[in-house]
Parts: C-alpha cells; sequence; structure tokens
C-alpha cells in the first residue's frame, strides 16, 4: 500500500483549542513502525484530542501529522482504511449484543454476510466472550465491554491502532487481560498508541513514553531513559507497623538524606543510588527494633518521574481540567 | 451461528486464541456505499428487535389520532363521523407518519452522546452511510405507523375508491416525503444539545405546520389569508395527493411537487446533515 517508512506516526506542533483553552498545544510525536508508543499525561492533559486528531475525528488548528505515511487532513480515508480506534467511552453499541456488533463492524469493513459471522464467532471464543455473545452490551461487566471493544477495532486488523485509556475503571484481573491482548496485538505486527493515565500500564507495555501536560509534550523517551533524567533511584521501605514510621523516618533521613512519606502509611522512600549504603540503612533500621515488611531499591516509577517533570502529581485532577468536558460535545 | 462445539465456550481471553485471530483476516475490499447504509438499517431494525416498546409511539398514537378526530370532530366538521372518516384518513395517515419524523433527530441526538459514534466516525466507509441507514431503518418506522392507520380506517368502514393500489401509493408517496423531512430534523438532532431540545424545536415546527394545512378542514372555511397559506403548504399538497391516490383522483402536479420538495428537503438538508456529523 504504502512504502514502509519506520515512522507510523510522525507529527508536528499539533494545535487544538477549544474555546480559549489550547487542549493540544504543539505536540510532536514520533512512533516507530511495531512499536507500542505511550503518551502518559492526567485527565485533561490533551492525550484524547490528540488520539481523535490523529484518528481522523477532528481537525487539528494548527501542525500537520503523516500517520502510516498519509496526511490525516487530506488523505483520511487512507488513514481510516489502516487504522482503528478504541475510544475512552467504549466504542461498542450498548443496544446490541456483543455478536450483533461484531458482525455490524464486519460488515462496515466490507465482509460478506458469512465472513463476518464467522469471524466474530473467532473473535468472541478469542475474547472470552462466547457466553455472553447474544447478550445486550449494556448488561456486560467493564472488563467484558473493553475485550468487546478491542475485538471490534480488529475485526478486519489494523496496521496501527488507538487505545485511549483501554484498562481505566476495571478491576486488576480484567487489567492483566486487556494488558495481554495488547502485547499479543504487538506480537503481531500491529503498532499501538496507549494513552493512558497509569504510569504502571506506559511502564509494563510501552517501548517510547511522551509525557504530556497542558497539551505539551513535557518529556519523552524510553521507560529507562525517563526514569534515568529525574536521577537516581530510590530504595522504598514499608513497616509492619506504620505507628514505627516517624522513627524509620529520621533514622533514614540522618543516613540518606530526605525522606518521602507515600500515601500508605507504612510505607517511606528516600533517593539513593548506591546500594551498598542503602543496605546499611535497612541494617541500621532493623538494629533498632523497627519491622520491616519489605523493602527495595530501584529505580524511580513513572509516579516520582511525573512529580519531578511536572510539580505535581499525575494523578492531581483538582485543577479545571476544561478539555476533557468540551470533547465530549458533538459541535 | 454457533461457537465450534469442541472448544468450550470461556470466560476469559485466551491470548493464544487472540494472537490467531489477528493474524487470520486479510483486508476486504471497501464497503459499497450502499451496502454500508443498509448494515446501519439493519442495526436500526436490532434495536426494535431488542427493545419493541419503541414501536409504541408510532402504533399507539395514530390509533387515538384516527378514533379522536373521527368521533370527536367528525359530526360538527363533516356532519358525520363517516363523511369525516373519509376525508381525514389520509389526512392522519400524513400527520402521523410526519410527526415520526421528529424522532429521528432524537434518536440521532442521543447516539452521539455515545462512544460507538466515534468508531463510526473512524471507520473507510461512505460518509453519509450512518445518516441514510438509520433514516431507512426509521422509514419501516413510518410504514408501520402508515399501515396501522390504513388498516384501522378500514376497519371503521374506511373504503378507497382506489383500492389496495391506491393506498399503497399513497403510503409510499407519504414514506418517499417523510424521508426528505426527515433530514430537517437530524440537522437539528446535531445542532441542538439535548434530545429533548430536539423534540421541542422539532414539533413547535411540525405541529403548526400540520394543523395550518388542509388535514383537518377544508380551506375554503377558512378567513382568506389563512387559505393562502394552507394551499401553498407543502404538507397540504402531500395530503391532496395522498387524497387523490386513494380516490383515483391525484393530480401529477401535486404528486409532482411533493417529490420536488422531498428532493429539495433531501438536496440541501442531508449533506448539511453530514457535514455536522463528520465535524463531530
Amino acid at each position: 500500500m504504502t512504502s514502509q517508512s519506520p515512522l507510523a506516526i510522525e507529527a508536528t506542533g499539533l494545535v487544538k483549542i477549544f474555546g480559549d483553552t489550547r487542549a493540544v498545544d504543539g505536540v510532536d510525536l514520533a512512533v516507530r513502525t511495531g512499536s507500542v508508543y505511550g503518551v502518559l499525561g492526567p485527565n485533561g492533559a490533551g492525550k484524547t484530542t490528540t488520539i481523535r486528531m490523529l484518528a481522523t475525528l477532528i481537525r487539528p488548528d494548527g501542525g500537520s501529522a503523516r500517520v502510516l505515511g498519509h496526511d490525516i487532513v487530506r488523505e483520511q480515508d487512507a488513514v481510516r482504511s489502516a487504522v482503528s480506534l478504541t475510544g475512552q467511552l467504549a466504542s461498542v453499541d450498548e443496544d446490541l449484543t456483543g455478536r450483533e456488533n461484531l458482525i455490524l463492524l464486519g460488515r462496515l469493513l466490507g465482509l460478506r454476510r458469512g465472513a463476518a459471522k464467522t469471524r466474530a464467532a473467532e473473535l468472541l471464543q478469542a475474547f472470552g466472550l462466547a457466553e455472553a455473545a447474544g447478550k445486550l452490551v449494556k448488561n456486560y461487566s467493564g472488563g467484558m465491554r473493553r475485550r468487546l471493544d478491542i475485538a471490534a477495532s480488529i475485526v478486519v486488523t489494523p496496521r496501527l491502532m488507538f487505545l485511549d485509556e483501554p484498562t481505566t475503571g476495571l478491576d486488576p484481573r480484567s487489567r492483566n487481560q486487556v494488558w495481554g491482548i495488547i502485547r499479543a496485538l504487538v506480537a503481531e505486527g500491529t503498532t499501538i498508541l496507549l494513552c493512558t493515565q497509569y504510569l504502571e500500564e506506559a511502564d509494563q507495555l510501552a517501548d517510547g513514553i511522551a509525557v504530556i501536560d497542558h497539551g505539551k509534550v513535557i518529556a519523552e523517551g524510553t521507560p529507562g531513559q525517563l526514569k534515568a533524567s529525574v536521577g537516581t533511584g530510590a530504595l522504598h521501605v514499608r513497616l509492619l507497623d506504620p505507628e514505627q514510621r516517624p522513627q524509620a523516618a529520621e533514622l533514614l533521613g540522618a543516613a540518606l538524606g530526605v525522606v518521602h512519606l507515600e500515601p500508605d502509611l507504612a510505607a517511606l522512600s528516600v533517593q539513593c543510588a548506591d546500594a551498598g549504603r542503602a543496605a546499611e540503612a535497612v541494617a541500621e533500621l532493623s538494629r533498632s527494633g523497627i519491622s520491616i515488611a519489605d523493602f527495595s531499591l530501584g529505580q524511580p516509577s513513572l509516579d516520582e518521574v511525573f512529580l519531578a517533570l511536572t510539580g505535581h502529581p499525575a494523578d492531581d485532577d483538582s485543577e479545571q481540567r476544561p478539555d476533557a468536558i468540551q470533547e465530549e460535545q458533538p459541535a | 451461528m454457533s461457537t465450534p462445539a469442541t472448544e468450550a465456550p470461556t470466560t476469559e481471553a485466551d491470548e493464544a486464541a487472540v494472537r490467531k485471530a489477528i493474524y487470520s483476516t486479510a483486508r476486504p475490499p471497501k464497503a459499497r456505499p450502499v451496502s454500508a447504509a443498509l448494515t446501519f438499517g439493519w442495526r436500526g431494525m436490532l434495536k426494535v428487535k431488542h427493545v419493541p416498546e419503541q414501536l409504541l409511539d408510532v402504533t399507539i398514537t395514530p390509533v387515538m389520532f384516527v378514533l379522536m378526530f373521527t368521533y370527536l370532530f367528525g359530526g360538527a366538521v363533516a356532519g358525520s363521523t363517516g363523511a369525516y372518516l373519509d376525508y381525514i384518513l389520509p389526512g392522519i395517515l400524513v400527520m402521523s407518519v410526519l410527526f415520526t419524523t421528529v424522532y429521528s433527530g432524537v434518536a440521532l441526538n442521543t447516539d452521539l452522546t455515545k462512544g460507538v459514534v466515534d468508531r463510526f466516525r473512524s471507520l473507510p466507509i461512505w460518509r453519509p452511510a450512518p445518516l441514510v441507514g438509520s433514516l431507512l431503518g426509521d422509514s419501516v418506522r413510518y410504514l408501520v405507523a402508515g399501515t396501522v392507520i390504513i388498516v384501522l380506517g378500514v376497519a371503521l368502514g374506511y373504503r378507497p375508491e382506489a383500492g389496495v393500489v391506491g393506498v399503497l401509493a399513497a403510503l409510499a408517496l407519504v414514506v418517499v416525503f417523510a424521508f426528505g423531512l426527515s433530514w430537517v430534523f437530524t440537522t437539528l438532532g446535531l445542532l441542538l444539545r439535548t434530545p429533548n431540545a430536539v423534540m421541542n424545536a422539532g414539533f413547535m415546527g411540525i405541529f403548526p405546520l400540520t394543523f395550518l394545512s388542509n388535514v383537518f378542514v377544508d380551506p375554503a372555511t377558512l378567513p382568506a389569508a389563512l387559505e393562502a397559506f394552507v394551499n401553498v403548504n407543502p404538507i397540504s399538497i402531500l395530503a391532496n395527493a395522498s387524497r387523490g391516490l386513494m380516490e383515483g383522483t391525484a393530480s401529477a402536479a401535486d404528486i409532482g411537487i411533493v417529490f420536488a420538495t422531498a428532493a429539495v428537503l433531501t438536496a440541501v438538508f442531508a449533506p448539511l446533515t453530514t457535514r455536522l456529523y463528520r465535524r463531530g
């Protein structure tokens, strides 16, 4: 179809303005073919708007982008023929059954009636939805809905898939299943642009990550690079008895420097790159009669990366985030 | 279509099967426009199948109208209920079907709040297909409404001169006009924010237009200014043409004007609706 460019997505200076909000304010992206690229940011950072522009659902107000070699404004049909979208709201029809949803999409993508039915049955089986095939989607659980949503996106396997927060609101087991499906897609050669506000998700799945905040890419790299750019690793300690945390904080502070108290009342962490000094500090805690549940020395988590980059935690919803609402309105 | 009996249904995604499912398709040629539109029509039919109550408005309301107008106003307006039934039945057919078109706009507005529209918009299909398809589906609802009225009318003693053929022709004409008119309401459905607003605005337009037509009364009994308006109201012309077809006296001019009006409405509002729909 197109010459195999090493880049599946090339975006330069994308801008989208809603009213007086610059929801996306000059985003550059370069996504390698065959990779999983994570776009990471809090609610309202501009992730969904970026995806919607790349998927040709809305027109950019500035900048340009090519998806699989096709311009997203001038060659919309070519883009649409090669991508599929799993939106933040589940992009399936709640008033139909799971099977009907998949047949509907198969027909719309050009499969004949018989082929569409066979394909629907195959996908329902593979995604663990065979039993629920005849039930209306509005009665599905969140996890089932997500799986159907992804199945709907691969009725005809796309070369590029946009996944907008695929595990938001799912329980850990359903989340793991969705992750498994995503890994299977990548293994079969589909490029994935994954928007998420879960740092762990990006860490688990993505080869490259762009951190986005207030419509701008504020950092970019592999998960490892991002962590390294924030500096050293950290020693994480969790105590058996939260009552002992002040005492532990004092000891660790004296040995290693500024202590960060985690939301978990029994946990604390401290910046430290040196395994030897960390081991000594842990031994010191132990000698002082503080019972340790577990400890680890690792690179900083993406949560810490986000905090270091933006000055506010990734799950900070307290600020006004207008574009999340505006994006849903039809006009 | 059942799943293969050899494989027990599971409730978990099976990664190996997912991988197999991923590489087992080749991209088929694009769906043809007509086929895409019909698929959307099928979607509309499925919704009716799952929630048959949706047909209440196109069955109960027309029955109510026929009974109410015939027996309440028949004596006063036409001297007898039988005479009025002959006059009003084609009119009620027109009114009921046209009122139903407002719901096309309401349904579209409701649809837009759902995530599935994003998927439709991101598909490589003929752009107006989702809209044309859902209006084709709605045309089936119009047919149901029309059929209910005619069957009830016959049961009450209505005997059209032109027989079955005339009645079917009238029904077809009304449905064609309704298809054209419904594009006005789908445009409204995309411009207004809530389903309720669409409903209110829609009826605020269609209600007076219907009553200021010859659906209920002979325009000759009206004040001159009103009569002039009623005579050029496309709904009057549609009602005339329908009566004519049922009685075997239809004028080609009336039928031509009805088709032309439907064509103009479609030509103006279908592209407008499509553009608004794409814009999201």
